[in-house]
């Protein structure tokens, strides 16, 4: 099944009957079969679907993280099934930003030093990375608790040190995996008004996968996938 | 400066791991300095020795004498400077337990070693004093002996009490010179030999042999022995350093287990080391998935992990080559005159270091390698 990106405006992503199995033992387990699907530039898309449906390992290979076994997948212009892993390691640092479920944040370093991070692969100065990583942190609302450790920071605060961290290096897209997954309905609420915000105010895509109805009504469409195919998608009034 | 921070930031995460560590890496250096140290101390006299003088022996055994009268034949072998006479004296300082080695030495002898230094004003009072003695700094500081003071000792070999007196002190040239000996005229021992067992005088433990060139050790050696071929004494000549080797040869088997042992103690902590360290990167594979799906490639992984394990080895070996220097003093102290020289060398010193980054090296191999090729998805899966 395929679907196209809201509008027909311009595609930021295209998947081109994209085939995904995973071995279990001697048992090859089919993951996606055949998905073709456009995300477009500025969407705010959320996969949903039941646990084993794929929508993990979808976002997985759209952020460049994992390979398809057959298939095309375009992002930003580069066809990435084609890179090998350290054109695909430089591609991601320049193009993709991490949203992770349990943040993934470094708990040796504060959150000022968490944002920093990536910059560290652009060739900045220490001060200039120092620099964008407080107006991130500023952005996400966290600019008066950029020298704590994740480990003095509430869940929410840490998603927001690690949506800093996403932003920070202004990459094309924005990859989400259960990014409220692990955090209170308030903090959730929060987490997820600011997506929006970003998705608003700086025009950046962002995929989200979720499991929560609620979280998914924040974006621009849902994407449903059942047993490693689309079953359908809705559009939502946000966009 | 920002890998740094956080190769030294996760170096402290478990605090008490890596005080364990570090504990268990100092433990091993020391060790192994220590072992290092003895095998060094147990060479001492074969280092100490020289290829320019040679020792002239009975064929048979040390404990046979030679005639004194070889020594007028020694000196007319060409290629020899100097020869002087030395015995073996083996007395009892008050108790069995004080033991030092005693050696009666002909004039001219101690002129042979430049390595012994000795104010001339003392060796000169020693020289006139028919009973003067010749100590060691060490020996001296040990038994509290000082210029003046007469020490008696109990003959084992040569009955009797032979009473000495200290004129003089000597200091080592090297670090590795002994310092722990005893010397006084061999003229004294034979003259009083002449008097109450005649048939014990005239008569030398082994001659020393100066050369006008070290090059011609061997063939020198070689004209001695045919001089005396035949002979009621037949001889053996040798280097001072072949000499030495000889004694230390008759107890290889120790020196090879200890040195067995030293490398040993390396290769644990070794294992210890590398278990800490793929402990803490299987705790850590979910930040490694992290940061290379951030496009932080394989290289930057491994310099984490290496530096993790660097810092910590390299922090256990400074703080046990530290520690090998007052626990060495201690250990010489407690083995008395076991070890005459018992000097940390340099060549210690840098094994110890080497080891000690080995041993950091070493233990990141595994975990660097496991967290270079781990997968992304792999690793982020074991998050939470």
């Amino acid at each position: 099944m395929s679907a196209a990106a809201g509008d027909g405006a311009t595609p930021i992503v295209q998947l081109v009957d994209i085939v995904k199995t995973y071995r279990r033992g001697a048992q090859i387990v089919p993951v996606l079969s055949g998905i073709s699907f456009d995300i477009a530039a500025g969407e705010f898309l959320a996969l949903m679907g039941p646990s084993g449906s794929g929508k993990s390992t979808l976002l997985n290979l759209i952020a460049g993280i994992d390979r398809p076994d057959s298939g095309q997948l375009v992002v930003a212009g580069n066809d990435i099934g084609t890179m090998d892993e350290r054109e695909l390691a430089d591609w991601r640092a320049r193009n993709i930003g991490f949203i992770f479920q349990f943040y993934n944040l470094m708990p040796v370093l504060d959150a000022l030093e968490n944002v920093e991070l990536p910059l560290l692969l652009t060739g900045l100065s220490r001060s200039a990375r120092r620099e964008r990583a407080r107006v991130a942190l500023d952005m996400v609302g966290l600019s008066d608790r950029i020298d704590h450790k994740p480990s003095e920071l509430s869940g929410g605060q840490q998603q927001r040190v690690a949506i800093a961290r996403a932003l920070v290096t202004d990459p094309t897209l924005i990859v989400a995996d259960e990014p409220t997954g692990d955090l209170d309905r308030e903090s959730a609420s929060d987490v997820l008004a600011l997506l929006q915000r970003l998705n608003s105010e700086t025009g950046k895509t962002i995929v989200m996968v979720t499991h929560d109805q609620r979280a998914a009504q924040h974006a621009h469409a849902i994407m449903h996938l059942e047993k490693g195919e689309l079953s359908s998608r809705q559009e939502l009034v946000n966009a | 400066m920002y890998v740094a921070l956080l190769i030294l930031r996760n170096t402290l995460r478990h605090k008490l791991r890596t005080f364990l560590t570090i504990v268990g890496l100092v433990v091993a250096i020391v060790a192994f300095g220590l072992l290092q140290t003895v095998v060094g101390a147990w060479y001492a006299g074969v280092n100490a020795a020289s290829s320019a003088r040679l020792v002239t022996r009975h064929a048979v055994s040390l404990v046979f004498s030679l005639p004194i009268t070889y020594r007028e034949k020694l000196r007319s072998v060409d290629g020899v400077r100097r020869v002087a006479a030395g015995n073996w004296f083996g007395g009892i300082y008050k108790e069995p337990k004080n033991f030092f080695p005693q050696f009666a030495l002909e004039a001219g002898y101690l002129a042979m070693y430049p390595e012994y230094l000795v104010p001339e004003s003392e060796f000169k009072d020693w020289q006139r004093d028919r009973k003067g003695a010749i100590v060691g700094r060490k020996l001296a500081q040990t038994y509290g002996f000082r210029i003046g003071d007469t020490v008696t000792l109990k003959g084992t070999i040569f009955p009797g009490n032979w009473d000495f007196v200290v004129r003089g002190i000597y200091d080592g040239r090297e670090p590795s010179t002994d310092t722990s000996q005893f010397f006084f005229h061999w003229e004294y021992l034979n003259e009083t030999l002449r008097a109450t067992v005649p048939r014990r005088a005239n008569l030398a433990g082994w001659f020393v042999v100066e050369l006008d060139d070290a090059m011609r050790a061997a063939e020198v050696s070689r004209d001695i022995d045919a001089m005396f071929r035949n002979s009621n004494a037949e001889t053996i000549t040798e280097t001072e350093k072949a000499f030495q080797l000889g004694f230390v040869s008759m107890t290889e088997a120790i020196v090879v287990v200890i040195r067995a042992v030293s490398f040993l103690v390396i290769f644990i902590i070794m294992a210890v080391m590398a278990n800490t360290m793929a402990m803490t990167a299987r705790e850590r594979l979910s930040e490694y998935a992290t940061l290379k799906a951030l496009g932080f490639g394989p290289g930057f992984l491994a310099l984490l992990i290496c530096g993790e394990s660097l810092a910590i080895s390299m922090i256990g070996g400074g703080l046990g080559i530290a520690a090998t220097f007052p626990i060495a003093h201690a250990f010489a102290q407690a083995m008395g005159s076991l070890f005459p020289v018992f000097n940390i060398s340099p060549a210690t010193i840098a094994m110890q270091f080497a080891a000690a980054a080995l041993v950091g090296l070493v233990a990141a191999l595994a975990p660097g390698w496991k967290a270079m090729h781990v997968r992304i998805v792999d690793g982020l899966r074991s998050a939470g």
